[in-house]
């Protein structure tokens, strides 16, 4: 019994290219109020181009019914639990696109004179300060545009740092559960990338490290809670061998919805990481971005931060720009500044101890979850969970695109690459009790079709509008844009 | 669910963590607040900042009226709640919007592949650049000193430590162009790319050709860059370049202080393999229908890790929905209006001042100021709700006494007079 879905009609669509028409358009413009200039006197006859090929034409209506069309053929967070794990699908508020789009915030140029930008400087202090709170670290830059351009940041800013002393060194360790931006943040950052292997409790290997750090690393970088929703108990012990010998340690914060108010890594040891404001902070995915990834440090990495940094002054706010020891610019301007806005909206909406308790929900609802699955799947290790849990099952593909029969997003699936048949579940915090149950009913109830239908799981899904997709031929033959 | 778990208290769910990692007080971040306290926070916030000024400034973020019809669709719950579409079954929303997106900007450039979009312009260039570099396994890289300063910053930011040799390269002081002769003199055998802007910082539009003439003739690529999107409506696409890196904030998207924003990488049909980036491509579902999903992942971190062409994950999708409906509803004819008002209302402004260049100019240019400073012309106009242009020298020391102006389709006639007058002309 499927207690989600039911059956509904979605419309077809072409595409714009097809439905367009000559002479329609959906804009209009002022009447010009100063002189027509013909553009090959102004620029020159050989640089003005015929028209555009191709490029649509249609009507306002043709638009709007368009877009909503193909907007129906997406799932997403409004329409119910989308448990991927480690991307940490929570519910979106709607307060923060409000406040992102107010006049004075949405407007404002990055050029015009910092006396005219005063509330947007104190924004940004005020994030920078609640993250460096939660994080338990000195200083932040919001510059990074994403969780990887974070990750770059953070490892150039140990090179730099190293680089400070007089030797960059060569190497990162990354363990081998790390999401893929690991190792290819670290190639960017010009390092080696050596990998470490996870002890059978899911955690990383504390002798294999201790044998693999010598006066060639430069760093670790340390997911933690790992991609497996486990907490690396020996964090702090991981820290002081890194130490002992010159080198950092770096974490990757995608997990920080399991420890906000509980646990802060620069207490124990962690000397930057980058945060992923589109995951722990709320703001929306929105189907692929954009996202947001400030990167938090303790004091002595602090020169070596992104240009510019924020300055007070009894005058105000402005941008300082005299940091020789800066790594530079990672991105122009100032970061994503409407993602930072939403960001700290949901800090206030929650207020420390708010943060606290979205943290214990979200290991309450994981917990919850992996408590009714654990007896049709397998949990992958059995250490405990925080904020998600990883079951493995040969079908594991299979299942997931079955979920989405049942109403559901599908989980992370095949990740981490560690576990073979990986099922990555995060609920996270925003889910009530009875979607989780609703959840696992239907997890439940496929283990079961697994063995009796199997057929029915392998060919699923069988209720979209777009059945099985065949990825296959979309790479073998790649078609990257309509052409008539 | 405590019960169902077999625990007494929610504290107990992290009961396993040692001592030394646990937080046992309270974060120093005030009591959560209501959503009207929020809301009135962020209005005196932006009350703080500058209101309601009309605005001369360009120089990468651009301010173009923004369609209504925009956010009613990026609101949408379908679009704005949902993750990278990886489960192509019920996300074909997402994906056949960045296949009509990668469409509409192979069609805007002149190029044969577009990905999904880059953080920014920005990050682009870096991203254009690595990619140059791997075609041609050199590592040199020649910029034109009229590429946006900052792009140049981001630049040498991402190409410190990969053994590259970054060169820039002078304009012309007369037409504010590339100087040909110190592009010749940057390149030799070691270059993988000579990368220029056009409309360049100064808002000049570039002979692209005559540049990609010298660099193929040396073996580089040529990495066109444009920072306003507007101006594709109009000029000749960059069909002799290899790689475009560009940014859309022009397109629909707020100026926001800097970000969010959306760039793109465009290129020739046979270096798709080494671009960054998502990518969506047309297939078949089991029914035999038209249907999309992303592709050619195997360049990409999740599956080729530290091999991967870039470390790029999330990028900036829901403002490439943005430009997307923009470019919807301008269409054909309306980009062309749009651009052609953008030329006549810079010209109407530009040739009223002294303006430091006589190369062509789309919708910004450089004026000089004459015997006052840019800041005394900019706090005169100021008084009249009114925000002048960059002054240069912060980035550029030779061009003292020179600001860089820009006019879209949203400066009023009268707001451009008083900028005239300021300016004594």
């Amino acid at each position: 019994m499927i207690s989600k879905v039911r059956p509904h009609p979605t419309q077809n669509e072409s595409l714009l290219f097809e439905t367009s028409s000559p002479g329609k358009a959906g804009y209009q413009l002022p009447k010009l109020d100063v002189p027509p200039v013909d553009a090959r006197d102004a620029l020159g006859a050989q640089n003005v181009r015929q028209e555009i090929p191709d490029f649509p034409e249609v009507s306002e209506v043709d638009v709007i019914r368009h877009f909503t069309r193909l907007s129906t053929w997406n799932y997403a967070i409004d329409l119910g639990l989308y448990p991927l794990g480690s991307c940490t699908m929570k519910y979106n508020p709607r307060v923060n696109e409000a406040v992102a789009r107010t006049e004075g915030l949405m407007w404002i140029h990055p050029y015009q004179p910092d006396a005219l930008s005063q509330g947007a400087f104190a924004i940004l202090a005020e994030l920078e300060r609640a993250l460096a709170e939660i994080t338990g670290m000195d200083a932040v830059t919001l510059q990074p545009a994403a969780g990887a351009h974070g990750e770059l940041t953070g490892i150039l800013l140990v090179r730099a740092a190293l680089e400070a002393q007089g030797n960059a060194r060569k190497k990162v360790i990354v363990p081998d559960s790390a999401h893929g931006t690991n190792p290819a943040s670290v190639r960017m950052a010009g390092y080696e990338v050596v990998n470490v292997a996870s002890n059978d409790r899911g955690m990383l290997d504390v002798e294999a490290l201790v044998r693999t750090v010598d006066e060639d690393i430069a760093a670790i970088m340390i997911t933690n809670p790992n991609t497996l929703g486990v907490f690396e108990e020996h964090i702090a012990e991981v820290a002081r061998i890194l130490h002992s010998k010159g080198a950092l340690v770096y974490m990757d914060g995608a997990n920080m919805n399991a420890l906000a108010g509980i646990s802060r890594p620069g207490d124990y040891g962690v000397d930057l990481m980058h945060l992923n404001l589109h995951k722990t902070f709320s703001t929306p995915h929105g189907g692929g971005g954009p996202g947001s990834g400030p990167v938090a440090v303790k004091k002595p990495l602090e020169p070596f931060l992104p240009l510019p940094r924020l300055q007070h002054a009894p005058s105000g706010w402005s941008w300082n720009y005299d940091r020789p020891q800066s790594i530079g610019r990672v991105r122009a301007f100032y970061g994503n500044f409407g993602v930072l806005v939403r960001a700290l909206a949901y800090i206030m909406a929650h207020g420390g101890d708010g943060l606290n308790r979205a943290t214990l929900d979200a290991l309450l609802n994981a917990n919850y979850l992996r408590k009714l699955l654990e007896s049709h799947y397998e949990i992958a290790y059995h250490a405990p969970s925080m904020h998600e849990c990883v079951f493995r099952h040969a079908s594991n593909g299979a299942i997931a695109k079955r979920l989405i029969d049942y109403g559901f997003h599908p989980y992370t699936v095949s990740f981490p690459l560690i576990v073979h048949g990986a099922m990555m579940i995060e609920p996270t915090e925003t889910e009530s009790k009875q979607e989780l149950d609703l959840f696992a009913d239907a997890l439940v109830s496929i283990a079961q079709e697994v063995k009796e239908n199997p057929e029915l799981v392998s060919t699923a899904p069988h209720s979209t509008r777009t059945t099985k997709v065949d990825e296959v031929a979309a790479a073998r033959k790649p078609i990257l844009k309509w052409t008539r | 669910m405590l019960d169902t778990i077999g625990a007494s208290t929610l504290e107990d769910l992290y009961s396993h963590l040692p001592e030394d990692v646990c937080f046992h007080g309270a974060l120093n971040i005030p009591a959560g607040k209501s959503e009207y306290e929020i809301v009135d926070y962020f209005r005196a916030r932006g009350l703080e900042n500058a209101n309601s000024h009309a605005n001369f400034l360009g120089a990468g973020v651009y301010h173009h009226y923004r369609p209504v019809l925009v956010d009613a669709v990026v609101s949408r719950g379908e679009f704005l709640t949902s993750y990278t579409p990886y489960q192509a079954e019920i996300s074909q929303g997402t994906l056949t919007a960045i296949f009509e997106f990668q469409t509409m900007i192979c069609q805007l450039t002149g190029m044969d592949v577009a990905n999904a979009s880059m953080y920014d312009g920005s990050t682009a260039v870096p991203e254009a650049a690595m990619m140059a570099m791997r075609i041609t396994g050199r590592d040199g890289i020649a910029v034109a000193r009229t590429v946006h300063p900052e792009y140049r910053e981001v630049l040498g930011t991402y190409t410190r430590h990969q053994s590259t040799l970054v060169t820039e390269f002078e304009y012309d002081p007369e037409s504010g162009q590339v100087d040909l002769e110190s592009l010749e003199q940057a390149l030799n055998e070691t270059t993988a790319a000579v990368i220029i802007q056009s409309p360049n910082f100064f808002g000049v539009v570039e002979n692209a050709k005559q540049v990609a003439e010298i660099a193929h003739a040396k073996g580089a690529l040529l990495v066109f860059v444009f920072t306003e999107a507007v101006s594709l409506g109009l000029l000749e696409p960059p069909r002799d370049a290899d790689i475009v890196a560009g940014e859309l904030q022009s397109f629909a998207i707020a100026p926001s202080y800097g970000g969010p924003f959306a760039g793109i990488i465009a290129c020739k049909e046979k270096y798709v393999r080494q671009l960054p980036g998502r990518l969506v491509g047309e297939t078949k579902d089991a029914n035999g229908n038209r249907a999309f999903c992303l592709t050619l992942a195997t360049r990409e971190q999740h599956i080729r890790r530290e091999k991967a062409t870039s470390n790029i994950c999330t990028n900036q999708a829901l403002i490439a929905l943005m430009a997307t409906v923009f470019m919807a509803l301008y269409g054909k004819q309306g980009l062309r209006e749009l651009a052609e008002q953008n030329l006549a209302k810079a010209h109407y402004l530009g040739e009223r001042l002294w303006r430091r260049f006589n190369g062509p100019y789309f919708n910004e240019f450089v004026a000089a100021t004459g015997v006052q400073s840019p800041d005394e012309i900019n706090r005169r106009l100021l008084g009249f709700q009114i925000v002048g242009g960059l002054p240069l020298d912060r980035f550029y020391p030779e061009l003292r006494n020179s600001v860089l102006l820009c006019c879209t389709e949203m400066a009023s006639r009268a707001d451009m007079d008083a900028v005239a007058e300021a300016f004594g002309a």
